[in-house]
């Protein structure tokens, strides 16, 4: 029979003998796998006669060994090519070491619950870990000042404040614009309008400004300081400043952590008055005049509404950078892992600003701010 | 010095697995290299060397179509590869394998996956089929244990074994691999070389490799071509044995016998 390398693979018999002929290659056998397979008796001598096969590749050395295997005796081949016989031994030699069997099925409930609750033990003993390792560097800097990487700490100041002050400012006054604006309908009913300056000033000051500056922090600094970390991890930058003898909390997590803290009250209070300015904006429209507005705010605002709000911004930035670097730290390995820590970092950032007003809200009610 | 001129031009397209003519390439105002011609003929292990920042690398991307040339043809399995577009040029890529220096597994899919990746992909194998085929290619390179780990799991070596696997998922007649040895101890890349000699001689391969390991490349090489970043191109072409022994090239020499260029 001729044997041509570019026929379509097929499959026939011949005197007990399965015949494969043409093109026996991983595309010409998509058709022809499971019918060459199914073609072999269990337990009986499995001759195929490869005489009409023009072009046999690992691919088609394959098909044979499955063949093989179901007849569960190795196949004579009757007018292969020397080639395809040396394919066949080193296909042979190679599927010979039995695979390892693939992973097991899922765990069972207990097993799983047990693996999730010392998972989640580690991460709590990891975290405990690194506050107590930001706070030795945090004190240590504070007895050596001058070991203060100040240029970085400049840096992360302007990557956080400088950099975010168009983003919070835009948001703080369309925020205040549409306070006014939804408030102002139904105060109306009342022909309580003015009060509308109140209202936003007060949510503003005490709640809201600390509350959205700090989910930008998160969203804009929290993920940003988580990859940055990460991929330094992952480059093993942070082994080499170990080996180096430098702490990496020192390095790395203080000037982050300190940069945050100092700027966070920048932000809120650039939230504060651009939210104020859309306010204003609003009741402008309305008809109220300037001096009437600020009357209203200055008179039902005090200095703990204003201080109330600035310092729960600083424990918010400390948390949002505190919880970006200690994800960034622990990033693991692989290529998903720096993604993973930055989307960690933020969903983290935002859950502890929200406990953490929860706990500020309570405190504030029992000191009768 | 063996041979500094460029090989002639083969016309026979079956001889021929890549032939590349005239090709220069610049990045701005800088000339990486120009006027480099040379032909890959079918069968052969075939290595592209010279020192760091000559352009090796630069060549073999522009071999395997991720690049352009700024002039020049290259001709691979005998299609013009920069003349092809869109489904046509990766009609061509997928007929030829490509190992890239640091494996380029994919992170998020096991060995098998890797490997049955391109299998699953462009046949229409069963899935026991394909996951016996992938399961051959790993046993091949070594790696049939490793199947079920994740890319993140394996050492360096087996990285690259994988890789090679993945490459030669598709049974192509010509592969590429960049750097196979690089950072590997002596053992784990003598037997990185062993399996690309056995590759090329068992299921007829032609492989393409950029390297600079001396060892590896009087190991696995049938040719050679040198570029040098001064010379700006090939400065040697040839059996690697006979320009260790006999080329009077200053930086042949040099590279063979690993001494100083214009030392003893």
């Amino acid at each position: 029979m001729a044997a041509s390398p570019t026929a379509d693979a097929a499959l026939t018999r011949r005197d007990g003998a399965i015949v494969l002929s043409g093109r026996l290659d991983a595309r010409s056998l998509a058709t022809l796998w499971e019918e060459a397979v199914a073609a072999v008796t269990p337990g009986a001598t499995l001759t195929i006669d490869l005489s009409g096969c023009g072009y046999c590749d690992l691919s088609g050395t394959a098909l044979l060994l499955a063949m093989e295997e179901r007849a569960g005796t190795p196949a004579r081949l009757v007018g292969a090519d020397p080639r395809t016989v040396r394919l066949v031994e080193r296909a042979r030699e190679a599927g010979a070491v039995r695979p390892p069997p693939a992973p097991g099925p899922a765990p069972s409930l207990p097993v799983a619950l047990g693996e999730a609750v010392v998972r989640r033990l580690r991460d709590l003993g990891m975290r405990i870990a690194f506050l107590g390792q930001t706070a030795a560097a945090t004190a240590l800097t504070a007895m050596r000042p001058r070991s203060l990487r100040l240029a970085d700490t400049l840096h992360q100041a302007e990557e956080v404040g400088s950099r975010a002050l168009p983003l919070v400012c835009m948001i703080g006054f369309l925020f205040g614009l549409i306070l006014a604006f939804q408030s102002s309908i139904p105060l109306r009913q009342f022909g309580a309008d003015i009060f509308v300056a109140n209202l936003v000033a007060i949510s503003v000051f005490r709640e809201l400004g600390p509350l959205l500056s700090a989910v930008i922090l998160a969203a804009r600094s929290g993920s940003a300081f988580a990859a940055e970390i990460g991929t330094m991890k992952v480059n093993e930058e942070i082994d080499a400043l170990t080996t180096m003898g430098l702490d990496p909390f020192r390095f790395l997590v203080l000037p982050r952590l300190l940069a945050a803290v100092v700027m966070m009250p920048v932000l809120i209070v650039a939230m504060n008055l651009a939210a104020i300015a859309g306010m204003s904006s609003v009741m402008l429209s309305l008809g109220f005049p300037w001096a009437a507005i600020s009357s209203q705010v200055v008179t039902w605002t005090g200095p703990s509404d204003v201080f109330g709000g600035l310092a729960k911004g600083l424990v918010f930035g400390a948390a949002v950078a505190g919880i970006g670097c200690a994800r960034g730290m622990a990033t693991g390995v692989g290529p998903r892992a720096v993604g993973e820590a930055a989307t960690a970092a933020v969903v983290g950032g935002i859950v502890a600003i929200i406990v953490l007003d929860g706990i500020f809200a309570v405190l504030f009610y029992l000191m009768g701010w | 010095m063996v041979s500094a001129s460029a090989s002639a031009a083969v016309s026979d397209g079956d001889g021929v697995a890549a032939s590349v003519r005239r090709v220069a390439m610049r990045f701005g105002a800088t000339t990486v290299f120009e006027n480099v011609t040379f032909d890959v003929r079918r069968g052969e292990v075939f290595v592209i060397l010279g020192g760091s920042g000559c352009g090796k690398s630069t060549l073999l991307k522009l071999m395997i179509g991720l690049h352009a040339p700024a002039e020049g043809t290259i001709t691979i399995l005998g299609q013009e590869i920069g003349a092809l577009h869109g489904e046509a040029r990766r009609r061509l890529q997928r007929r030829f394998g490509v190992m890239f220096q640091s494996g380029a597994l994919f992170g998020s899919m096991s060995v098998l996956e890797n490997v049955a990746l391109p299998l699953a992909s462009f046949t229409a194998l069963p899935p026991a089929a394909i996951e016996r085929i992938a399961r051959i290619k790993l046993g091949l390179v070594g790696l049939a244990d490793a199947a079920h780990r994740m890319p993140a799991q394996l050492s360096g070596g087996m990285i690259k074994r994988a890789a090679i696997a993945r490459a030669i998922a598709l049974d192509p007649p010509l592969v590429f691999l960049d750097e196979p040895s690089a950072g590997l101890d002596p053992i784990t890349s003598a037997g990185l070389d062993a399996l690309i000699v056995s590759l090329a001689r068992d299921l007829g391969i032609t492989f393409v490799v950029v390297t600079h390991e001396l060892a590896s490349i009087l190991a696995i090489a049938d040719r050679v071509i040198m570029l040098d970043r001064e010379a700006r191109g090939v400065i040697a072409e040839g059996d690697p044995r006979r320009l260790k022994a006999e080329s009077t090239h200053p930086l042949v020499h040099a590279f063979f016998n690993r001494t100083e260029p214009g030392g003893a």
